[in-house]
């Protein structure tokens, strides 16, 4: 007993001190937690993560968090950064099956790798300074190799073919960065419960990384208090978005497979997060079972709603909400406990299909030619199914059109000519001015800066398809400027294909919509998608060849500085009128050379010309001979010695 | 120590005295040497050369896994029964389909492409077009033609390719595999169906895995068109496509238009075919690797599945070899010889076991045979051939099983093998980050396990051309004296210009012998059809009328012309051998087999050649022997002669009028390859041997 009151004591200490905070303050920060579930058309579940952190307005001095994360915090003052946006994302988005036109995944589909992008609030000069400093913060607070965007070459100024138009925005991707869990655990951290408590508890690693879709993502942005003295708020916004593929025994391939939280996650949800204003589990259901059901006034046809024929829920939703083609199921885990965990539950009874709503045009982008001189780049639109049910379409002197805004970035290994783009409609060659409405180049300095391509097309809506391609010459890079696994070939980061007259929301109509989520569906996004990343192989030298390479070095060192030397010190023509005056001497150069060498063992000054015998000089000839026999012979018989002993 | 300081100083003692002559540096020493020496050193060298070739199956090492990240054989297989019963069950499907229905239209690609898509794949169809390699002059090494749609395509005759690509579950798809089955949709096939039963197999199992870094892609390619124009089509269409409008895509029913789909860079492909029963008691796998212009895919490629097919799977491998060789007794002597020399040398030392049985060195040398042709011919031998156009390793893998095609029994235990194979190749190539690069690209196969690399088989090649710089100066320095001492001007002295009329003629010949490479284009525009014999008769009394215009216009150029025009032949032979050389040292770099079995032929034609009319004139046995040796060289040196023998040697006897008309087949899939041979045969080869036909019948 005794010790259950002593560990009762702190958790009720806490609770008076997080209450008197509460009312304390007059605009208290906010922490919020949600999870959204949505089986996809291919048999598969998305799981959103989505947890939001609101530090309101506040003085700068002094400035003290009780939820808010303070690194955050002190990222944005330092850096003083307006918005940015850093996501790490492992697989590939597939627009084809889960959808391309809804909030979810115009925000959620990121390109392979990290992505950051970021407004800063300082003046045009500091931006890149702020830029180079954010990257090195975020990489130390991630875990992550972020830093890499620091260098020139690899991140863009994009001016408004990123869909946020300021001068101040700075933007970078790293294809090649693996995620994994140490990215995970950082960005956890920063969550008021961590994965201790709450829905985040359900992020069990494995099962979390075994998806096909992973990204992680965390978006931050400062509003304005408009007030004098007080400094900004900032809304942290984190989500996780994991695409699982629920484990099924049913061999029946049309039946979607049924799932629930711990099979999908293998952990149950036991109680909200304590700190959490709101902690909710929604789950959608897209396509045809939304139409169904019209008027969900009474008690039966409600329950009817998460109990038919098609399918049964486990748990009761709270609450019910429609959207034109999608049915919203709410859930509060807050009644959950240790004794009864929430385990929501989706079991299917009969086969059903439906699909999600694609963007009006499916971009996909490869890489043209062969061979390790040049290239092309070519970006292929086609129209896809619900094009042409999608509203947005722009009419414009009696032409209606869709806009869309591609945005590249190109290495400087991969040198662009821009003259040689060429724009197909429908496989009809179209001039610039007919399609090309807007246009902006950044051209690649070599190892100083990335190129940068910013295109608005503007399409005939009954497009069916249109082929962009710019040809390129594949550069040479410094040795020491190879990464590693060069081998592999060079990443060309996701071009970007947004649509800036269609604009993707979900509105639910529900007037209480507090949620911080469904209030961020219910904003207009703008439709978004990042295309495949490309692999460029460029030339690599032979790098497991050191040896060759000092080999040839050092001979070409020796044949240089031999013949420099050669002609420093030799003189010709002094050689020559030497060799004149010998043979005018005409004496015995053997002779001389013994009385030299005489001299010299003696030390004495060269002795004239002594008349040797003959005889005795073939003698000392023949013995130094001998001599070197035998030295030869020994060296011989010790090699072979050496060598057979081995 | 003493001794060496005396040494030394007796050295400096020396070059401090300098000797009264002037002595020339010791490079240039042996230099002279050799040149003075230059008839023994070449018949030395050539010899040597020639055994040094003789002697690489002794030289072959065993080949061994040089990227250690492709661990083959490492990871269980993961293959279930399910699986192989889906394969089953493609292949039963078009058994049946073929018992009720008659080959028309793509009810075969469409029923294959169901069964991918079943399995989760993203299925596409492709159209192409039959036609293919057309010669054109310019496009000799331009690289694979993007843009070549034909205008006026015809709906009469077009292949339909059906290919499945499988996204790696949590891969960037970045690059891909491709796995490519062709498939008779017309025809059918018993052994064909095999194959696709093993690719279903393999792709049912590839549909579920988690361990896919790669994107998979399976080509089922419409082999009645040929295997490999269905290949490079594809290809075509996926490295370099035309967005213009194409009239091939309202042909037929299939709507292809804007559905192809890609899978980013291709790091490695293997092409599978089932062919024929095996002669053996084990199935037998035959690599074939030879692609264009004699390039190889990298040898860890072969190592692997060397590896898995003879480790795991028990197949029994090999790669082509020279069946006539097999029974060669003068091989077979030698063989014998080099057996006894490794055994005499083993017991001397132990160690010095290099020493081959005589058995082993016969099928070495006829596998290095067939490796040394295939390359030379520069003809890709399967459709593998089209991959390595676009920098992609690959292979083809011909399985013959051991039982009928209609054997129910056998069937699944060969799907289960053949699949295992192909799983545990694509998932070595999966686990590599970086393309191959870590192994040799440079060899020459001696068995699917035993490899020459570049640095051993140059130096027969090395040996066999050192003679010709050596006896182009000593031939230049003799010609230079004779004709100083045959000219009294004495503006003619003049040393440096004395090889300048002969580069003339050498010129003129290599001009005649380009134009001649570029004729068959031209023939080929001739309107009417002609029957192949009837355009070499063609090409033949072109060219002869051409080398005839060459002798009338150019004045010394000719052999019939009057002495004293002539120029003088040792130097004409010196600048013939430096041609030759350049050449020969060129077309290495280019194809490396082409330039040793062209060494073969023209070194020694080059140093025999010599004046028959003064051998003739001495009647010495000597000289005689050496104008017949050189005549029986010039004749089978004649790229035609040379043909038939080699013909002959195959085992195919061709004789008369129809050697012509085989030899411009020959020639014309040459070009049509785009082989480097071609070239070499117009531009190197048959000027050198115009010119030793020159020297032949000079008037000296």
């Amino acid at each position: 007993m005794a010790s259950l009151i002593r560990s009762w004591i702190p958790l009720l200490i806490l609770q008076s001190f997080l209450v008197a905070i509460a009312f304390g303050s007059k605009e208290a920060e906010e922490f919020s937690e949600a999870l959204l579930l949505k089986p996809l058309p291919d048999r598969k579940v998305l799981a959103h993560f989505h947890f939001e952190n609101r530090a309101p307005p506040s003085n700068s001095h002094g400035r003290h968090h009780h939820l808010f994360p303070k690194a955050i915090s002190q990222l944005v003052q330092k850096f003083r950064v307006k918005e940015m946006e850093l996501s790490f994302t492992q697989g590939r988005w597939n627009h084809e099956h889960w959808g391309g036109f809804d909030p979810l995944s115009s925000m959620n589909a990121k390109p392979v790798g990290v992505e950051l992008w970021a407004v800063f609030d300082v003046p045009q000069s500091q931006v890149d300074t702020s830029w180079k400093n954010l990257t090195h913060a975020l990489s130390g607070l991630f875990c992550a190799s972020i830093n890499f965007l620091e260098s020139s070459t690899s991140y863009a100024a994009p001016t408004w073919g990123f869909g946020t138009n300021s001068d101040k925005l700075r933007y970078g991707s790293l294809p090649r960065e693996a995620v994994c869990t140490e990215n995970l655990t950082p960005w956890l951290k920063l969550l008021p419960c961590r994965d201790k408590d709450g829905i985040s508890a359900l992020m069990n690693r494995p099962s979390v990384y075994r998806g096909f879709y992973h990204s992680q993502r965390l978006h931050l942005s400062t509003v304005e208090s408009g007030q004098e003295g007080l400094g900004s708020g900032i809304v942290l916004e984190q989500t996780l978005t994991v695409v699982l593929q629920p484990e099924t025994t049913s061999v029946e391939t049309n039946m979607q497979p049924s799932w629930s939280l711990s099979s999908l996650f293998g952990r149950k949800v036991v109680g909200s997060c304590v700190l959490a204003k709101s902690s909710n589990v929604y789950l959608q259901l897209e396509g045809r079972l939304g139409h169904e059901s019209k008027n969900v006034d009474t008690e039966i046809e409600a329950h009817k709603l998460w109990k038919n024929a098609d399918f049964d829920l486990s748990l009761k939703p709270d609450r019910v909400l429609r959207e034109s083609s999608s049915l919203l199921f709410i859930f509060d885990i807050d009644k959950s406990s240790d004794s009864e965990p929430f385990d929501l539950g989706l079991t299917w009874k009969l086969p059903s299909k439906w699909s999600c709503q694609q963007a009006p045009l499916q971009a996909t982008r490869f890489l043209m030619g062969s061979g390790n001189e040049r290239g092309a780049i070519a970006i292929l639109l086609k129209a896809t199914e619900s094009q042409e049910k999608l509203p947005g379409r722009v009419v414009t002197d009696g032409r209606c059109t869709i806009k869309a805004n591609i945005f590249q970035i190109f290495p400087w290994y991969v040198k662009v000519y821009y003259h040689t783009l060429q724009i197909f409609v429908d496989q009809q060659q179209k001039t610039d001015c007919e399609v090309l409405k807007k246009i902006n180049v950044s051209p690649s300095t070599d190892k100083v800066s990335s190129g940068m391509l910013e295109m608005m097309l503007e399409l005939p809506c009954e497009v069916k398809s249109a082929a962009i391609s710019i040809e390129y010459d594949k550069g040479f890079l410094h040795i020491d400027e190879y990464p590693p696994d060069a081998n592999q070939g060079f990443d060309i980061p996701s071009a970007l294909i947004s649509f800036p007259s269609h604009h993707a929301s979900l509105d639910f109509q529900e007037e209480l919509s507090k949620s911080p989520l469904l209030s961020s569906f219910k904003e207009k996004s703008l439709v978004r998608s990042y295309t495949e990343v490309l692999l460029v192989p460029l030339t690599t030298p032979d790098f497991s060849m050191p040896y060759n390479v000092i080999t040839i070095t050092c001979t070409i060192f020796a044949l240089y500085f031999g013949s420099l030397l050669n002609v420093l010190r030799r003189r010709i023509g002094e050689e020559e009128r030497f060799l004149k005056s010998q043979a005018g001497k005409k004496t015995f150069g053997l002779k001389q050379l013994l009385s030299r060498l005489t001299a010299k063992i003696r030390g004495r000054p060269i002795e004239p010309p002594s008349s040797d015998s003959p005889a005795a000089q073939s003698s000392f000839l023949s013995s130094k001979l001998i001599f070197k026999i035998i030295l030869v012979a020994g060296a011989a018989a010790a090699w072979q010695y050496f060598s057979t002993d081995n | 120590m003493a001794s060496e300081k005396r040494d030394k100083e007796e050295e400096e003692v020396k070059t401090d005295d300098g000797s009264p002559k002037i002595k020339p540096r010791p490079i240039v020493q042996l230099g002279i040497f050799l040149v003075a020496h230059s008839p023994v050193f070449s018949v030395v060298f050539s010899a040597a050369g020639v055994l040094a070739l003789l002697i690489l199956p002794l030289l072959a090492k065993n080949t061994y896994i040089s990227e250690n990240a492709l661990m083959p054989g490492s990871a269980r297989s993961m293959l279930s029964n399910r699986d192989v019963s889906d394969g089953s069950k493609l292949v039963k499907d078009i058994k049946n389909y073929w018992l009720n229905h008659e080959g028309q239209g793509v009810e075969v690609q469409k029923l294959i492409g169901k069964y991918m898509s079943d399995m989760g794949a993203e299925v596409y169809y492709q159209k192409f077009h039959p036609e293919g390699n057309q010669f054109h002059p310019l496009h000799f090494f331009s690289g694979p033609d993007s843009y070549t749609l034909l205008d006026n395509v015809s709906c009469a005759s077009y292949g339909v390719n059906v290919a499945g690509i499988i996204r790696a579950p949590r891969g960037d798809g970045k690059e891909s595999i491709v796995l490519v089955t062709p498939y008779d949709f017309i025809n059918g096939g018993d052994y064909e169906a095999l194959s696709l039963g093993i690719t279903s197999t393999l792709f049912s199992l590839l549909a579920r895995v988690t361990w896919l870094s790669k994107d998979i892609i399976w080509l089922v390619t419409d082999s009645r068109y040929g295997d490999y124009r269905p290949v490079a089509a594809w290809l075509t269409e996926y490295h370099s496509p035309s967005f213009k409008v194409s009239d091939l895509l309202k042909c037929g029913e299939l709507n292809t238009a804007d559905t192809f789909r890609r899978a980013g860079t291709v790091a490695a492909a293997l092409v599978l075919k089932v062919d024929g029963r095996s002669e053996r008691f084990e199935d037998t796998l035959s690599i074939y690797a030879e692609a264009s212009n004699g390039q190889m895919p990298n040898l860890d490629l072969i190592n692997v599945v060397n590896y898995l097919a003879v480790h795991r799977q028990g197949f029994y491998v090999k790669v082509e070899k020279v069946v006539s060789l097999l029974s060669s007794s003068w091989l077979k002597i030698i063989g014998e010889i080099f057996e006894a020399v490794g055994k005499l040398a083993r017991t001397l030392n132990p160690d010095w076991n290099f020493g081959i049985p005589a058995a082993d060195y016969l099928e070495g040398s006829a596998t290095l045979a067939s490796s040394l042709y295939s390359q030379a011919l520069g003809i890709p031998t399967g459709p593998h051939g089209a991959f390595r156009d676009y920098q992609v390793d690959a292979i083809t893998l011909k399985i013959s099983p051991r039982f009928p095609p209609d054997s129910k029994t056998r069937q699944h235990d060969f799907f289960l093998r053949g699949a295992r194979l192909l799983e545990g190749t694509i998932r070595s190539v999966n686990n590599l980050l970086e393309k191959f690069h870590q192994s040799f690209f440079l060899y020459l196969l001696t068995s699917p396990s035993k490899f020459i690399s570049v640095g051993v088989y140059m130096i027969a090649f090395a040996l066999l051309v050192a003679p010709l710089p050596m006896v182009a100066a000593s031939l230049y320095i003799e010609g230079c004296k004779a004709l100083t001492k045959s000219t009294d001007n004495p503006t003619e002295n003049l040393k440096s210009w004395k090889w300048l009329d002969a580069a003339k003629q050498v010129f003129a010949l290599h001009l005649l012998g380009f134009i001649v490479t570029l004729l068959p284009y031209f023939i080929c525009q001739v309107p009417g059809q002609h029957s192949p014999r009837n355009r070499s008769i063609m090409w033949g009394t072109t060219s002869s009328s051409l080398l005839l215009i060459t002798f009338a216009i150019i004045p010394g150029c000719s052999p019939f012309s009057s002495r004293h025009h002539g120029t003088n032949w040792a130097v004409l032979k010196s600048v013939t051998i430096s041609a030759a050389f350049i050449g020969l040292c060129l077309m290495s770099i280019i194809n490396f087999a082409t330039a040793e079995i062209g060494a073969l032929l023209l070194v020694p034609t080059c140093l025999m050649a010599q004046p028959i009319k003064p051998a003739l004139r001495s009647r010495r046995i000597k000289s005689l022997l050496g104008a017949f040796c050189s005549m029986v060289l010039l004749t089978i040196g004649f790229p035609v002669m040379f043909f038939a023998i080699s013909k002959g040697l195959f085992g195919e006897a061709v004789v008369g009028l129809s050697l012509g008309g085989e030899f411009w087949t020959w020639l014309e899939s040459l070009w049509a390859w785009k082989s480097a041979t071609y070239l070499y045969i117009g531009m190197v080869h048959l000027p050198c041997w115009l010119l030793c036909l020159c020297i032949l019948f000079h008037p000296s």
